[in-house]
């Protein structure tokens, strides 16, 4: 029990919540440019442009179905081959971007859809083009009712920033290996602490979440 | 690229071979041990859907590499383990959270009457559950359980971490191997997709037969 303890000196905690704040920080890009590109491609999947909207489609569903880590792998060790070059930081927001905009652009595409047809007919008879009534009248409504599966891939984008380990991202799974790598008495606190941190970030982001969603229902 | 297939066919197959094991392994598993917290969670019973409750939030709101490295860095000191087994360790507890919430979504979507009915019948809160509850919720949740499956698939990945020898750890070992950054990696995605896409195509039809049905 005192070597469970002492691991959670000053120092390694302080050296753990920086790396919690490095997982927020890759979270949160990523999530906030997954979004906008998410958005637009399910717009481009709802509209049903000639082939665009299927090559579009068919490449969301090729990266839906490969894993997160393989495409960390890949825009990490392979870009530099075609002369992209990103740093750890870059690479591992450039592919959880990738990744999570594939994902978002089907929660988006069904949010649309799930708006009556009779609202984007309205908006038409009443004089408004195809893009205001898609702006101002579609988008909205199926935003407010995206919130809940919105804020689930945004909690497991923060558990999937601890795969970026694999490239040395100094976010919080990596610094708990160092530490415990350094004391290898520290090893399950470690991973307690690691446990604690994520369960509360998570939680109270899915809390969050709910709130707002009961708000937007109101 | 066929070139570097051909030299190393053996190794990618291997790693396919480990992928499929593991993702079968974890999904039995992990039914298993969904459906019974998924039981927790419905059964008359405080103290049981507490447990539940706990079981079900805690593992899901961890990474899952989290989880796979603590059975292969913590458990496996202890208990002499593997790292496949550790991989698939983690991969079944991570899972089984997710599945206990579908199938209990599942039990929550069958009408009470049915329970009632069974209980007024004289069957036990079990056997009501067992004969009549169940396999009515199983029925609803097939396409969520095969995206659960898909993403099992795709996050077993994570055996690459402990040394699980599938598909991803190969990919990584060849390309250092060979100093090809590229090949290797582009050969394992088609893997991958060879396992995820059709079945991904068929829960989508599934579900929208299902929609058209309701």
């Amino acid at each position: 029990m005192a070597e469970f303890l002492s691991a959670f000196s000053w120092i390694n905690i302080r050296f753990l919540l920086m790396g919690l704040w490095v997982t927020i920080e890759v979270a949160v890009v990523s999530v906030i440019l997954s979004f906008i590109i998410g958005s637009l491609l399910g717009v481009i999947r709802y509209v049903k442009i000639p082939y665009l909207s299927r090559i579009v489609g068919f490449i969301i569903d090729v990266i839906r179905n490969l894993p997160l880590l393989l495409i960390i792998f890949f825009t990490y060790f392979a870009l530099p081959k075609i002369g992209i070059h990103l740093g750890v930081m870059t690479s591992t927001i450039f592919a959880l971007t990738i990744f999570e905009s594939a994902m978002l652009a089907e929660v988006i595409r069904s949010g649309i859809v799930a708006v009556p047809k009779g609202q984007l007919e309205g908006a038409l008879s009443n004089g408004l083009s195809f893009k205001q009534a898609l702006w101002h009248i579609i988008l909205p409504q199926a935003y407010k009712k995206m919130i809940p599966p919105i804020v689930s891939q945004f909690v497991s984008l923060i558990k999937d920033t601890s795969l970026a380990t694999i490239i040395m991202l100094p976010e919080v799974t990596y610094r708990a290996q160092i530490i415990y790598a350094q004391e290898p008495n520290a090893i399950v606190a470690m991973f307690f602490a690691l446990a604690v941190l994520y369960f509360a970030l998570n939680y109270v982001i899915s809390k969050i979440g709910r709130i707002l969603d009961r708000r937007m229902a109101a | 690229m066929l070139s570097l297939f051909q030299t190393h066919a053996h190794d990618f197959l291997t790693g396919f071979g480990w992928t499929i094991a593991s993702s079968v392994l974890a999904l039995i598993g992990s039914l298993i041990l969904g459906t019974v917290f998924a039981l927790m969670e419905v059964v008359p019973n405080k103290a049981a859907n507490i447990i539940g409750r706990i079981y079900i939030e805690v593992l899901r709101n961890i990474p899952l590499l989290v989880i796979t490295m603590f059975f292969y860095v913590v458990i496996a000191n202890v208990v002499k383990i593997s790292g496949f087994a550790a991989g698939t360790l983690g991969l079944t507890l991570y899972t089984s959270a997710f599945i206990a919430e579908t199938v209990r979504a599942g039990i929550n979507a069958v009408p009470n009457g049915q329970l009632e009915g069974a209980l007024s019948n004289g069957l036990s809160w079990w056997q009501g559950m067992r004969y009549v509850v169940l396999p009515q919720a199983f029925k609803l949740v097939i396409p969520p359980l095969g995206n659960q499956f898909i993403n099992l698939i795709k996050n077993s990945s994570v055996l690459a971490f402990v040394a699980g020898m599938d598909l991803m750890y190969q990919a990584n070992m060849i390309s250092q191997e060979t100093f090809d950054t590229f090949g290797p990696f582009i050969i394992v995605a088609i893997f991958y997709l060879i396992l995820t896409m059709p079945m991904s195509y068929y829960m989508r039809y599934l579900e929208n037969k299902l929609n058209k049905e309701g």
